[in-house]
């Protein structure tokens, strides 16, 4: 690159800023008199309803049944193989044949299944945040397969999006998921599954 | 030329409309096609948001601390740049700064080659909309696919966008379906018009493509300076194919488009998919800082003319806008009109004010004109922008500027000028609101002589009342 013309646009863009607010604006604080983190109680019924109002396939089990019902999952979807990242709880894997990292992207999208965690969810919202931590892999693991299986731990879902800001690394990879890939850009006419995974499961444990 | 430091609005790009605003807005009024598809759509979308809007308990807070959040940004704009810089920078990303459009289509080829690609896939964005990227690339062998389903739709279509989130909105299902026929290679010719069909075909042509693609570009909703993140919202998974696959990944960003603070966002991640899709949440939000999982990453920061509208203290709000397209979608005016009547890449009432702001009002002169300031805009803005109050401001700015043209006033600036001198002298006013009154005696005239004859043209002249409101306060023993 050009780093002289860089730096003449930068130090040029920056003097016209400083000229631009020669009249030195002191706008009002900011008012979080918004529900704020820690202000509403987290509401697990509330998740289920917005996962579902987005078409995403909702199944529920106690702490001690992840294993058995992933497979009833994966056997009533007729998903033979599918990739687990690395850190996926050992206890919970279910006996299907298991791809694990590293994987290639043709990779992904031959096996066309993927089990992962996640960070945490918002109830509000019907939001699942991916953040690449144990059990979640990189970003396109959970986008280039055609199908998308999430276990959320019920103690991971929070009420409404400041819970879930305040929690996050902004630092880290992040994806946020409400529901399977969708367009409405047809007459807005809702349409599930362009590119990302088409059929979204989740299921909430505890 | 621009002399360093002076604000100038020199931004250069799809921003200039080619014909005025009432020509373009004829045409469009006489397309009943058009007209069917918007109205049916700006119908559902406006419905969807007002639901998703009145659940939220504290809407109009958020709303507020929207608006707070974008002045605090504004008013200190060279320091948060300067953060976001130092933030990228540290994590591995390269920050390239753009005085205007040709500068940052400059820079995006050169490093397009430097990463030996021919071919991109891109994000939709509006900042490379707006600096004609694309045809840019054409220029340079490169060639750009669009991966956005309307914007493959309108880029397939050789065709302009129309609304800065649903750009083929002007476009019904079976022209979709004649466009893939026609232009979309390998594409099954039993094709329908069934929506789901068509997503399914738009899926197929364009995997192998991300798949393989070595360079992506990207715009960006927001980024946190203290933090360095970037962000795109978005639904179907295009965007994450290209945020996350290719090797090297270039997003180019206004510089007005970032937030102080990570927790900021807690207020735009609840505000931007209610006010723009209607949803609670869009399906995919992509959240990266620097480079990421072994990718390159290159932000390029624009002014094309930000730097100008942040010079008038009366127009900056302009720049809190976070592009969620709330405003056309209530528009008494773009309903009927469409976007292509306003011949810039941002349409509809915030368009009316920023495309005028970004490239001077004498080169968007009817745009500030084309609205009725119902103020139905304002009401669904969630960064509360004043979009009725800042039209007016720039009619006044656009009749400035005629009148520094002709160096003669315009006959609308010399009856201002005239009702001016008279409204500061009492004795005078009174006079002429009671020639005014007489003038109900005489024959009646429904249309005024030339130049005033083009407003009576379309307008009956209205009676002067038998009374004048002075008249009556003291015949009624009101205080002078």
């Amino acid at each position: 690159m050009n780093e002289g013309a860089a730096t003449s646009a930068r130090e040029e863009i920056l003097s016209r800023i400083r000229t631009a607010l020669g009249d030195r604006p002191s706008p009002a604080p900011v008012a979080r008199d918004y529900r704020v983190a820690g202000s509403v109680p987290a509401d697990v019924e509330q998740f289920v309803d917005r996962l579902v109002d987005y078409r995403a396939t909702v199944h529920r089990c106690g702490s001690d049944e992840p294993a058995l019902r992933l497979k009833e999952i994966l056997d009533a979807r007729g998903v033979p193989r599918l990739v687990v990242p690395d850190g996926f709880p050992p206890a919970w894997l279910p006996a299907a044949s298991l791809v694990t990292e590293p994987v290639s992207t043709e990779t992904l999208d031959e096996v066309g299944a993927v089990l992962t965690t996640c960070a945490l969810a918002v109830a509000e919202t019907g939001t699942i945040v991916l953040d690449a931590g144990p059990g979640q892999g990189p970003r396109a693991l959970t986008l280039v397969p055609d199908y998308h299986l999430c276990v959320v731990r019920a103690d991971q879902v929070r009420a409404i999006v400041p819970d879930a800001v305040a929690e996050l690394d902004p630092r880290a990879p992040l994806t946020w998921i409400s529901g399977p890939s969708a367009t409405s850009d047809i007459e807005l006419r809702r349409v599930e599954g362009v590119h990302g995974p088409r059929t979204l499961d989740v299921l909430i444990v505890g | 030329m621009t002399f360093l430091g002076i604000p100038t609005a020199s931004s250069t790009g799809h921003l200039r409309a080619p014909r005025t605003f009432p020509e373009a807005a004829h045409d469009a009024l006489g397309n009943a096609q058009l007209r069917r598809n918007l109205g049916d759509a700006t119908a559902t979308i406006r419905a969807k948001r007002a639901g998703v809007v009145a659940e939220l308990p504290d809407w109009e807070q958020l709303r507020a601390a929207g608006a707070a959040i974008k002045d605090e940004t504004l008013a200190h704009l060279d320091e948060y740049l300067i953060q976001l810089e130092e933030q990228v920078t540290e994590r591995g990303g390269v920050v390239h700064w753009a005085r205007d459009a040709d500068e940052a289509n400059r820079t995006v080829v050169e490093l397009v080659r430097a990463a030996g690609a021919d071919e991109v896939v891109k994000v939709k964005s509006m900042a490379t909309q707006e600096i004609a990227l694309n045809e840019a690339l054409a220029d340079a062998g490169i060639t750009a696919l669009e991966t956005d389903l309307a914007e493959l739709i309108v880029q397939l279509g050789h065709d302009a966008p129309s609304h800065i989130l649903v750009p083929a909105i002007h476009r019904n299902r079976s022209e979709i379906r004649e466009i893939f026929l026609r232009e979309m290679a390998g594409v099954d010719p039993a094709l329908t018009d069934d929506p789901r069909a068509l997503a399914e075909a738009a899926r197929t042509y364009l995997r192998r493509k991300f798949l393989s693609a070595q360079v992506a570009i990207s715009g960006a909703n927001f980024a946190v300076a203290e933090a360095g993140t970037l962000c795109v919202f978005e639904s179907e998974g295009n965007g994450r194919m290209c945020l996350t696959l290719p090797r090297t990944l270039i997003t180019v960003m206004g510089i007005e488009k970032l937030v102080p603070t990570w927790r900021d966002l807690e207020v735009f991640l609840q505000t931007l998919p209610r006010s723009s899709t209607g949803e609670r949440m869009n399906p995919y939000t992509s959240m990266w800082t620097g480079a990421t999982e072994g990718q390159q990453f290159h932000l390029v920061l624009l002014d094309n003319g930000r730097t100008a509208t942040l010079a008038d203290p009366h127009g900056r709000s302009a720049l809190r806008c976070i592009r969620c397209s709330a405003c056309l979608n209530v528009c008494p005016v773009y309903e009927r009109t469409g976007g292509h009547a306003y011949g810039s890449v941002y349409p509809g009432p915030i368009g009316a004010v920023l495309s005028p702001q970004l490239t001077g009002v004498e080169h968007n002169p009817t745009l500030p004109f084309a609205s009725s300031l119902c103020g139905a805009c304002f009401d669904a803005c969630p960064v509360a922008i004043d979009i009725p109050s800042m039209l007016i401001h720039l009619r006044a700015q656009v009749v400035d500027a005629k009148r520094e043209a002709h160096h003669t006033p315009t006959p609308e600036a010399a009856i201002m000028a005239a009702a001016a001198w008279t409204m500061n002298r009492p004795r005078w006013w009174a006079r002429g609101l009671r020639a005014a009154r007489l003038s109900r005696f005489v024959r009646r005239r429904r249309a005024l002589p030339p130049p005033l004859s083009a407003w009576t043209a379309s307008r009956d002249l209205p009676d002067p009342p038998r009374e004048t409101l002075r008249d009556w306060w003291q015949r009624e023993g009101g205080v002078q």
